[in-house]
């Protein structure tokens, strides 16, 4: 299975590498979403869902049946937070 | 008149819009809506050097001219439409300095619309803690445009910004990108097809996702056969676009945009880790929430007593010192009360949106919305619903009024039919007051069942709420965004400036926009209860003396006596006086009662008695559920008045309430099956005027209010039914 946001843990990065569903919302993008982009996770909502990121500097909340969308590269590099 | 040149201020959510708007216009503002629908619309005038004048638009948040809502359509409309009355001459991009490069995409497109744009940076201050440095002449010059460096903060930059508006005649018109080159076969066709036209413009019109108003339908009608490509191949080459757009805004940005990533940043995320934490999180909420239910519920307290006291005495000043007669009478308690009965709501509601404003602008109602969304999820409802729903608990006026702060129409909807189910302060002296009678003494697991009851109406409240909710979410059919995109902005120290423009505004539009149809239903009330056709009402004093006479003072005002006699002492050498006082105190009830009783209202209770019937109700509640109207606590009132008992006595009330009397049954009218009966009535009716007047303000039309006034009646007339039917 690909990872995505969705497989992120709390203060983890990875880089975007694609989108598995066409019709994200343009809004994502705008937002500085992009393929190529750091995207970290900040804080994950009580009950799981919705995630809180940061992505090229904005900070979002999205559900997580949008962030398995959101395929990406895992940055390790064992950050402490 | 001088010439007005058109500014609108268009940028992403939160990047300063409406502080520059304060800013440019002072108090020369107002607020209304765009016609037909219910977007906020504000504008204002500001005085620009070399006498210059010009029209403010202040347009909703938006990240691009792509739409997804209702709000984006209007800027976008409103750029797009040169025949508008607004469109401007030239607009202001406001974006904030640490997020520079999202807002420059918007910035980009409305340059390649070739509108003149002057680009604010706000937020200047917060430049030197976040380690950025601007080239801004350098930025000016690759963007070809003209660029103000400006904190609303600390009120820097906005001459500068007039100047510029002032000067908008040389603003540069040029386009920043060419987005042709991510489809040129396609942008070539539109271009040879429409040759009038600018590309980028069919473009937009083409990929509107949301068209709720006619765009520039007429003139691009044939445009939309270019919509020939399929959905999601526009989709993606929007996603091109976008990816074009920051492909040059990145270009620009490395050479004029420099951030020391050494620069605090901890502020943020310390207190994202508490406020969003999973115990902490809902444990600040809840003791938010509980202080903006003191604040309303409590506070208001005072300042609406005042209120009440300053209009008692006011209708009472009115009717010594002008003459008497029905133009004194219309004055003093169709005119006089129906003012006072709005001004009433100011405090809750000056209160209210003093904490929505601090929670807005501080950037804690976005966590809410994180911390709720999973909660109100599956009812349809928004994370921001929670605010309203629990201040509803205090008043349903000022909740439904906090619904503006829902982005998705239709979760705001149904956030709005369904807070009036809340039990609101109204409802709570009609209940106490029948409990008191018909709820048995006796008590359960340590609660009485006076306590338990009390606390049923409640939760039955909310749950009704909920289950409306659930089903209004099943079958609106209304176009909305259904996806979840939400911006979590920079935590900020509110502008105390903003913050009242908020509360005065909100205040404003309340007792311009709903007070009229208070006034006019509370007048049309009062018109009703005091005046009649019949030869009764016309000679009450008459017959009602004369009756006294006759027959001696009725039961009711034996009981009035009753409760007052036990405070006289007979060796008193004034007690004769004293009771003679009571005694024309009763006999002017008596005649008040038997007036009402005669009164157009009065035939009307009368007439929906076969209606009430089934659910253990005389004409005399007839008379009192169809006054209570205009407020729910009138009904205690409306029953003092047609019981001929003093208007704030309660313990009378009571005794006279428990003495009446079904004829039908020869059983106390107010017994367990007609109090429940009631108590579930008033618990689930649209029981106020106040109510459907702000709910018809806020969704623009009588439909809603239309809706919510039948469903709530219904549903309560059937519950009720079932109660008295079943426990008669
Ligand atoms: N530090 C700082 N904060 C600002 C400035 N201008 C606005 N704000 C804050 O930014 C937030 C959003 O402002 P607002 O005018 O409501 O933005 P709008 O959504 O674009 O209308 C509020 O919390 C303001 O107090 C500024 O110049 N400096
Ligand atoms: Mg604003």
């Amino acid at each position: 299975m690909e990872t995505t946001v969705a497989h992120l843990k709390r203060g983890q990065k990875g880089i975007i590498k694609e989108f598995t569903e066409n019709l994200l919302p343009i809004k994502l993008l705008e937002l500085g979403c992009l393929p190529g982009n750091v995207i970290e996770l900040v804080q994950v909502a009580p009950l799981n869902d919705p995630i809180y990121i940061n992505v090229n500097g904005s900070h979002i909340a999205i559900r997580r049946e949008m962030a398995l969308h959101i395929a990406l590269d895992i940055i390790e590099d064992n950050m402490v937070i | 008149m001088s010439k007005q040149i058109n500014v609108a201020l268009i940028g992403n959510p939160n990047t300063g819009k409406t502080s520059v708007f304060n800013q440019l216009t002072g108090l020369n503002q107002k607020v209304g809506n765009y016609p037909g629908i219910t977007v906020e619309k504000k504008e204002g005038i500001c005085k620009l050097p070399r006498g210059v004048k010009a029209h403010i638009l202040d347009l909703p948040g938006t990240y691009s001219l792509n739409t997804t809502s209702l709000d984006e359509s209007v800027a976008v409309e409103l750029l797009l439409n040169k025949n508008d009355k607004d469109h401007p001459d030239v607009a202001i991009v406001v974006s904030d300095v640490e997020n520079l490069k999202r807002n420059l995409l918007l910035f980009t497109q409305i340059k390649d619309l070739k509108i003149p744009a002057i680009l604010v940076i706000n937020m200047a201050d917060r430049m030197s803690r976040k380690g950025i440095t601007i080239d801004i002449e350098l930025l000016e010059k690759k963007l070809n445009s003209k660029i103000a460096l400006v904190s609303t903060r600390k009120e820097t930059g906005i001459n500068k910004l007039r100047e510029l508006i002032a000067d908008y005649k040389n603003l540069p018109k040029t386009q920043n990108v060419d987005i042709s080159v991510i489809a040129p076969e396609y942008f070539e066709k539109l271009a040879t097809t429409f040759p009038k036209e600018d590309v980028y413009k069919l473009w937009l019109v083409i990929t509107q996702d949301v068209n709720f108003m006619p765009l520039e339908k007429t003139l691009f009608k044939d445009a939309s056969s270019f919509a020939t490509k399929s959905k999601s191949e526009l989709k993606r080459l929007q996603q091109k676009e976008t990816i074009l757009r920051y492909q040059f805004i990145n270009g620009i940005l490395k050479e004029t945009y420099k951030v020391d990533l050494n620069a605090a940043k901890g502020f943020r995320a310390t207190l994202d880790k508490v406020l969003t934490h999973k115990i902490f999180g809902y444990l600040i909420f809840f003791l938010i929430l509980l202080t903006i239910f003191q604040a309303i519920y409590g506070w208001s307290e005072y300042p609406m007593d005042l209120i009440d006291g300053f209009f008692a005495s006011a209708t009472e000043w009115v009717k010594d010192t002008l003459p008497p007669g029905v133009f004194t009478n219309l004055i003093a308690e169709g005119i006089l009360a129906g003012i006072g009965g709005i001004v009433i709501f100011i405090p809750q509601i000056a209160f209210l949106f003093l904490f929505i404003a601090l929670l807005e602008e501080t950037g804690y109602m976005s966590r809410v919305v994180f911390l709720m969304d999973r909660i109100m999820r599956p009812f349809g409802l928004s994370g921001k619903s929670v605010v309203p729903l629990i201040s509803g608990t205090a008043c349903a006026i000022p909740a439904v009024m906090a619904t503006r702060t829902i982005e998705n129409w239709k979760e705001r909807l149904i956030t709005i039919l369904v807070t009036p189910f809340t039990t609101c302060s109204a409802r709570l002296p009609v209940y106490l007051i029948i409990i008191a009678l018909v709820i048995p003494e006796g008590s359960f697991l340590g609660l009485s069942y006076k306590a338990l009851t009390l606390m049923s109406l409640y939760l039955m409240g909310f749950g009704a709420a909920i289950l409306s909710a659930v089903i209004l979410n099943k079958i609106l059919k209304i176009k909305s965004k259904s996806f979840f995109v939400v911006e979590m902005p920079n935590y900020k120290l509110p502008l105390l400036k903003n913050v009242g423009y908020t509360v005065l505004e909100k205040t404003k539009s309340f007792v311009f926009g709903a007070g009229k149809i208070i006034l006019a239903i509370s007048i049309i009330l009062w018109f009703l209860g005091s005046n009649g056709f019949s030869d009764e009402f016309k000679n009450a004093e008459t017959i009602v003396t004369k009756r006294v006479e006759q027959e001696g003072f009725s039961a009711s005002s034996e009981i009035y006596f009753d409760t007052h006699q036990d405070g006289l002492d007979i060796n008193d050498p004034n007690a004769s006086d004293q009771q003679k006082e009571l005694e024309e105190r009763a006999l002017a009830q008596e005649i008040a009662g038997y007036k009402l009783e005669h009164s157009y209202m009065g035939y009307m209770g009368k007439a929906i008695e076969p209606i009430v019937r089934p659910l253990g109700y005389d004409w005399k509640i007839g008379i009192a559920v169809i006054t209570s109207f205009a407020a729910r606590e009138v009904f205690v009132g409306t029953l003092a008045t047609i019981y001929s008992v003093g208007n704030d006595e309660e313990e009378t009330i009571k005794n006279r309430m428990a003495a009446e009397v079904n004829p039908r049954t020869q059983k106390p009218l107010f017994n367990l099956a007609s109090g429940v009966s009631l108590l579930l009535f008033y618990a689930f009716a649209m029981q106020c005027m106040s109510t459907l007047a702000v709910v018809k303000r806020e969704t623009n039309s009588w439909k809603w209010p239309a809706g919510q006034l039948v469903f709530m009646s219904l549903f309560a007339y059937i519950v009720a039914l079932i109660a008295y039917q079943l426990l008669k």
